[in-house]
């Protein structure tokens, strides 16, 4: 299993920023993944994928824009391609060429031939239906497209996205495993809904524990690379607000992070890439918790 | 006066007739009645006297005030009340709201004042309060001074009194010796020129056509006040005692001449002719020129050294009769002569100088050790940093080994605690407070919830940026503060903002630091605790060194040091009146509960045999409610007279108008009712320190309205019984102080009086040698890498202080102990235990449609159950044989409490050890078994997409799968989908699989996809059955 590799993961802004560089040139296909992992042997599979796709989909965000007003133009330039040969992936070969996400692209064409066929424009949920079973659109020729667009993209796609929010819940249940190993008594996010709290993270411990000499009262997991941008959202939209509730935390970035991101620690909110080790109880002896 | 100090000094009065006569023995009872009248006289003369003789050699740090003539008081008032607003104070250097200063201000009517009988004088006019008329119960006397004596008689009858009226006590607001004048030292206007005392004024001079001044006694004036009109000490009639001018014009007078002063700090102020007192003009260029280098003081260089005895005599006999206003100043004063630098010789000579007694520092270290000496039993209750720092000062070595080996031993057997660093904390955010249901709608619950993060928000910027040059909270953060502040208002929010803030300031400011005097960093004890050994290591770091830290003197003004701060500009710049409406009600609620909180009563913990563990939890039970009543009621007094607060005290005639409105109006807190409940109950201890905080933030006019005029009142009256049931004991006198220092450790004595503090400040400067270049200042060092440190646990904490062989004992015992108790168990319970479970998992499993998730349960819960019984057993065994081994290992001579700890720790590492084993090994020996079956859902989705991919296309001709692969892919499928662990996964894993079976384009796939679907679904039903 990936994350329980020894491989460091933690890494300093400077190498992040030369992985960054790097990821610039790539495109989200499985050889990309490959070239990555060649280039940079020391970090972890699962740490790379993470900072790809971070970086990824800061790209994305940048063009989409840029994209969305030539789609006419994609849209012919698949068709033609198809019609000259349809047994190719044309359309990824097209996604690859103009560096959008195959899955993106995908969408952004679809809408495009649904508004061409039914005069008017689809819902957001007929959309991802479509996505998820391509054999729902009208076209075969351009379902099977659509499908290996979102199969080879590993950023975008409902299975991306189904692999995404697997991962979530496992780190989770890794984490309260971790908290029951070492009889750590905590109130997960469903009792804290339950008692109508109203930010919630992952893990409330019911006795505060120390890791590293920090007192942590709750545990935030994340299972993803903690690079600047994430951090700075995830510290206002979570982190500060659990402080401001529960006090000092823990946040596990189970992929790694950007070490100078440590930098909240007096203050209260420590990172880690992996459950801690030096945990010291509070309450001793008679009571156990 | 003068006659009599100087028969003293030529010895034609036997100085322990003087004593005696000090001491309140009178030996001719005939002629008592004028030796009392000239005693009360006599001690502010000699600490005049005493002030004036080293006037030219003290060059460094505040200045003690001394009998300052009362026309100088004005001016004083005027000089910070124009610092009082507008300064920001994030400088934390005492120059803040200093509404303390103002309660000793100048009354708003100075009407005359009849005495029956006697000649009263300007300096002492108050003293014999009960004996006054009492005709003028509202009016505060002005140009009254301290009351030197002749108060034990009269409190003494009144002991068992309730509390007295108001016409009985007299009370003296404008005397800055009854209530010590805070921050009198802070604020000598021109700070180039450390003036020991405000030059005359002449004030009457330049008001030709002002009356006559009239004086409050019945005796015609015996001096001509106009040639002398602000002569200090006169012992005429008091020179502004009861001046018909108007305050204000005076005051407006004082101020051009003060700016004058300050544009003529260079020329000598002129003596005046007909000078009656001691008090000598400054020679101000023979002050500034301290010589570090010349040589220090030397006991064979002492000159005067009988005259200088006899001085410390009557001196410290004033102190141990608590003849002295304020006990503080005279320590203070004395630490200061003896930190003194060597002055270069005067070149300005007088024609006939009078005796320079303390004009030496040879002669100011010799007086300074010769009252240490004698005042080594008030010296022994202070903290063992200053104690230290006094036994280590070579010049106490050279002058008197004795007192630096009583020191040395006091040192020992101070008993000074330090509490560790209190973690700063949010407010816990509480279901029951805090939830939807509390709120009215929707829409208020999530307003405050981004209210809270926004607040926090603030606060961490503040943190972050408050202390660097030129941030200004209005600038910083006003907009952000309103803003939110407004939405409150819109949301119908306050309650719940205002208990948060009040929260909140209770956490941030309960730590003992926060309280400290502005500028008391942690570097203090640092030093301290370095010593005077470690000075060129000290000097080595004053390159790090920034911020400098002044020494605000004895007397420091209200301020609000620390965090404090950032509650203080809060309030003031949301300036939301519903916002502070709900605060006072909070404050004032919380205050009341806390003063009824049972804390131990005085006696009880005075008891010094008696320090165990509960009295050690009594104590620090007091101090918490003490600090937090504290600052409450710091909070409380600012709100409450924050509407009243002027830049300028506002005229008579505005003031009685104010007096008059305002005292229809019920004040927020019946200050008179809490003091007396207090009194009668034993419990001033608790609420006198924290109603002089209250009273600290008092405006301008606060102090004249009945309510609070009678409550001065009643405090000074309590402080005079109390200095009189004490009056043989050597103790620290202070209004505050007197209350704590029975009961009270030494770090909380220190924290709610931080002048005390300064003692040590004024001797760590001499350490490091930058008295005289700085000024007394000692320069903060920021530490640039401070180690995290640890959650501070009782366990730590008594390791701390004991040989580090019991810790190795507890250890070793705890370990081994532990380690038997496992093996034990493991022999017995454990084994059984894990093969039920594992058999009942394997059985489980191996039977077809079986719910994991329930069989899983079903184990847990009879592991659960038999674990318990497991640690119960742990327990017990580790309790029963931990202590018995400590015991034996442990000397005989380990005290009864070290060793019950040691054996109580002892037990609980080893049960921990012990039961930490057992739960770990009897859920691994579960999750083992799970974990090898059941890969990740993510990993075989994973996998899966792989395959697909390359199913899909493109692909390269390597990229190839053997049916063995697919096989085993489908086992972890299938693993995994019967794990109860992805049972929350199911509904996305349902979309994938679908996903997965809809694309069937290659023959080779077909088939594998059509095995997929059929095992995958058969599975999946079973699953959600």
């Amino acid at each position: 299993m990936v994350f329980f590799s020894l491989v460091r993961m933690k890494i300093c802004r400077a190498e992040y920023k030369t992985i960054a560089k790097f990821i610039e040139q790539l495109r989200p296909t499985r050889q990309c993944m490959k070239i990555l992992k060649d280039r940079f042997p020391n970090h972890s599979q699962s740490t790379l994928l993470s900072i790809f796709s971070l970086e990824y989909q800061k790209r994305m965000k940048r063009t989409l824009v840029k994209h969305q007003d030539v789609v006419e133009d994609y849209f012919q330039r698949y068709r033609s391609e198809a019609k000259k040969r349809p047994s190719d992936p044309v359309l990824l070969e097209l996604a690859n060429e103009v560096d959008l996400s195959p899955s993106l692209l995908a969408r952004l064409l679809v809408e495009r031939f649904l508004e061409e066929q039914q005069g008017s424009v689809s819902s957001k949920q007929v959309l991802n239906s479509m996505l998820k079973e391509p054999s729902l659109i009208p076209d075969m020729q351009l379902a099977k497209h659509v499908e290996q667009c979102t199969i080879n993209d590993c950023c975008y796609g409902p299975l991306v996205d189904c692999i995404k929010h697997a991962i979530g819940q496992e780190h989770e249940e890794i984490l309260r495993e971790k908290l029951r190993e070492r009889n750590l008594s905590f109130l997960d996010e469903n009792h804290l809904r339950a008692k109508g709290y109203d930010k919630t993270p992952d893990i409330i411990l019911e006795v505060p524990i120390a890791v590293e000499g920090h007192i942590v009262h709750w545990i935030e997991s994340k299972a993803s690379f903690g690079d600047e941008q994430s951090h700075r959202t995830y510290l206002n939209e979570q982190f500060w607000s659990y402080w401001n509730r529960f006090g000092p935390g823990l946040v596990i970035y189970w992929y790694g992070f950007i070490s100078e991101l440590d930098c909240q620690r007096d203050r209260g909110i420590l990172l880690k890439d992996c459950f801690p080790t030096d945990i010291v109880t509070l309450c001793h002896g008679s009571s156990h918790c | 006066m003068a006659a009599l100090l100087e028969s003293l000094l030529q010895r034609e009065v036997e100085l322990n007739r003087a004593l005696d006569w000090l001491r309140g023995r009178h030996e001719c009872e005939e002629n008592g009645q004028d030796l009392q009248v000239k005693k009360q006289e006599f001690v502010p003369f000699l600490l005049n006297f005493l002030r004036d003789q080293s006037s030219n050699s003290l060059t460094h740090g505040p200045a003690t005030p001394a009998k300052t003539p009362s026309t100088s008081r004005p001016l004083r008032a005027q000089g910070t009340s124009s610092e009082r607003r507008g300064n920001r104070s994030s400088t934390g250097q005492g120059s803040r709201s200093t509404s303390r200063i103002q309660l000793f201000s100048p009354a708003p009517s100075p009407t005359a004042q009849q005495h029956r009988g006697r000649r009263r004088m300007g300096p002492f006019g108050a003293s014999a309060a009960s004996r006054q008329t009492g005709a003028r119960s509202g009016q505060m006397e002005e140009g009254c001074r301290w009351d030197g004596a002749g108060r034990k008689g009269r409190v003494a009858a009144k002991i068992n009194e309730p509390v007295s009226p108001p016409t009985q006590v007299e009370l003296n607001f404008n005397n800055l010796d009854d209530f010590p004048p805070v921050g009198a030292a802070h604020v000598s206007p021109i700070p180039a020129k450390p003036s020991r005392r405000i030059n005359p004024t002449p004030v009457s001079t330049e008001r030709p056509n002002s009356k006559p001044k009239s004086c409050f006694t019945s005796t015609p004036l015996s001096q001509p006040c106009s040639s002398s009109p602000s002569i200090p000490e006169t012992f005429g009639p008091g020179p502004s005692a009861a001046s018909p001018l108007c305050l204000q014009e005076e005051r407006e007078l004082l101020k051009k001449e003060r700016s004058k002063l300050a544009q003529q700090t260079s020329s000598p102020a002129k003596p005046i002719p007909g000078v009656c007192t001691p008090t000598r003009p400054v020679r101000p260029g023979s002050k500034v020129t301290p010589d570090p280098q010349a040589p220090g003081p030397d006991p064979a260089k002492v000159t005067h050294a009988p005259e200088l005895n006899l001085l410390a005599e009557i001196y410290c006999t004033c102190i141990s009769e608590n003849l002295v206003p304020c006990v503080f100043l005279e320590v203070f004063f004395v630490l200061q002569l003896l930190t003194t630098r060597s002055v270069a010789p005067s070149d300005t000579m007088e024609q006939d100088p009078p005796v320079d007694y303390l004009g030496n520092v040879h002669n100011c270290v010799y007086f300074a050790v010769q009252v240490l000496e004698n005042q080594f039993t008030l010296l022994s209750h202070l903290d063992r940093c200053t104690l230290r720092l006094l036994a280590e000062n070579e010049r106490v070595g050279v002058f008197s080994p004795g007192l630096r080996d009583l020191l040395v031993q006091a040192q020992d057997s101070c008993t000074s605690k330090v509490y560790l660093h209190t973690f700063i904390h949010s407010v816990p955010f509480q279901p029951a407070t805090d939830n939807r249901t509390n709120f009215s709608s929707d829409k208020a619950f999530h307003i405050f919830k981004k209210q809270r993060d926004i607040f926090y928000e603030l606060l961490r910027e503040w943190e972050d940026y408050h202390k660097e040059p030129g941030w200004e909270f209005e600038a910083a953060l006003g907009n952000r503060v309103r803003a939110m502040v407004s939405q409150l208002t819109a949301a119908g929010n306050h309650c719940h903002f205002a208990r948060l803030f009040q929260k909140q300031l209770v956490q941030m400011c309960k730590g003992p630091r926060v309280l400290g005097s502005p500028g008391d960093a942690p570097d203090a004890d640092l030093l301290g605790m370095v010593g005077a050994d470690s000075l060129g290591r000290l000097k080595r770091l004053q390159e790090r060194l920034i911020q400098p830290q002044a020494l605000s003197g004895p007397c420091p003004p209200p301020s609000f040091p620390g965090n404090q701060e950032f509650f203080r500009d809060f309030l003031q710049t949301a300036s939301c009146c519903q916002l502070n409406q709900h605060l006072k009600d909070g404050l004032c609620q919380q205050l009341l509960q806390l003063n009824e909180v049972s804390i131990l009563g005085p006696e009880a913990a005075s008891d010094e045999g008696e320090e165990g563990v509960d009295g050690d939890m009594e104590q620090r039970r007091y101090s918490s409610v003490l600090v937090v009543a504290q600052v409450l009621a710091k909070f409380l007094g600012f709100i409450s007279f924050l509407p009243y607060q002027t830049s300028e005290a506002p005229s008579r005639e505005i003031q009685e108008a104010a007096v008059t409105l305002r005292s229809k109006s019920a004040p927020v807190l019946d200050v008179c009712a809490v003091l007396r409940s207090c009194i009668h109950r034993k419990r001033t201890v608790l609420t006198i320190p924290w109603l002089v905080e209250f009273l600290s933030m008092l405006d301008y006019t606060g102090p004249f309205l009945p309510s609070y005029r009678d409550a001065f009142g009643l405090l000074l009256q309590f402080y005079r019984f109390v200095m009189y049931k004490n009056s043989n004991m050597c103790v620290f006198v202070s209004i505050l102080t007197v209350c704590l220092c029975f009961s009270v450790d030494q770090q909380l004595l220190y924290t709610c009086c931080p002048y005390l503090g300064e003692f040590r400040k004024l001797l760590a400067a001499f350490v490091s040698g930058s008295a005289s270049k700085t000024g007394g200042l000692i320069r903060k060092i920021t530490p640039t890498s401070a180690e995290p440190r640890g959650p501070p646990t009782t366990q730590q904490a008594f390791f701390h202080n004991q040989p580090p062989s019991l810790r190795r004992t507890v250890e070793f015992v705890a370990e081994r102990i532990g380690s038997n108790c496992v093996k034990h168990i493991k022999a017995t319970l454990v084994s059984e235990l894990v093969r039920g479970g594992e058999k009942t998992l394997r059985d489980g499993l191996g039977s077809d449609c079986v719910n994991a998730a329930k069989l899983n349960d079903s184990i847990c819960a009879q592991l659960c159950d038999a674990g318990m019984q497991a640690l119960e057993k742990a327990t017990r065994f580790c309790s029963e044989n931990a202590p018995r081994a400590v015991r034996v290992l442990l000397p005989e001579e380990t005290s009864q409490t070290v060793l019950t700890t040691a054996e109580s720790i002892t037990t609980r590492l080893a049960t921990e050890k012990a039961c930490s084993w057992l739960s770990s090994n009897i859920t691994k020996s579960l999750n083992t078994e799970e974990a090898n079956r059941t890969p990740l859902a993510s990993d075989v989705i994973v996998e899966i997409k792989e395959v697909l991919s390359i199913a899909v296309g493109p692909r390269t001709e390597e990229e190839v799968f053997t049916v063995q692969q697919i096989f085993s892919l489908l086992d972890k499928v299938e693993q995994t989908l019967k794990s109860r662990k992805v049972q929350s996964i199911h509904t996305h894993f349902f979309p994938t699989l679908h996903i997965l079976l809809s694309c069937s384009y290659k023959f080779i796939h077909v088939i594998m996809i059509y095995v997929l679907y059929t095992v995958l679904w058969s599975l999946c039903s079973s699953c959600l059955q």
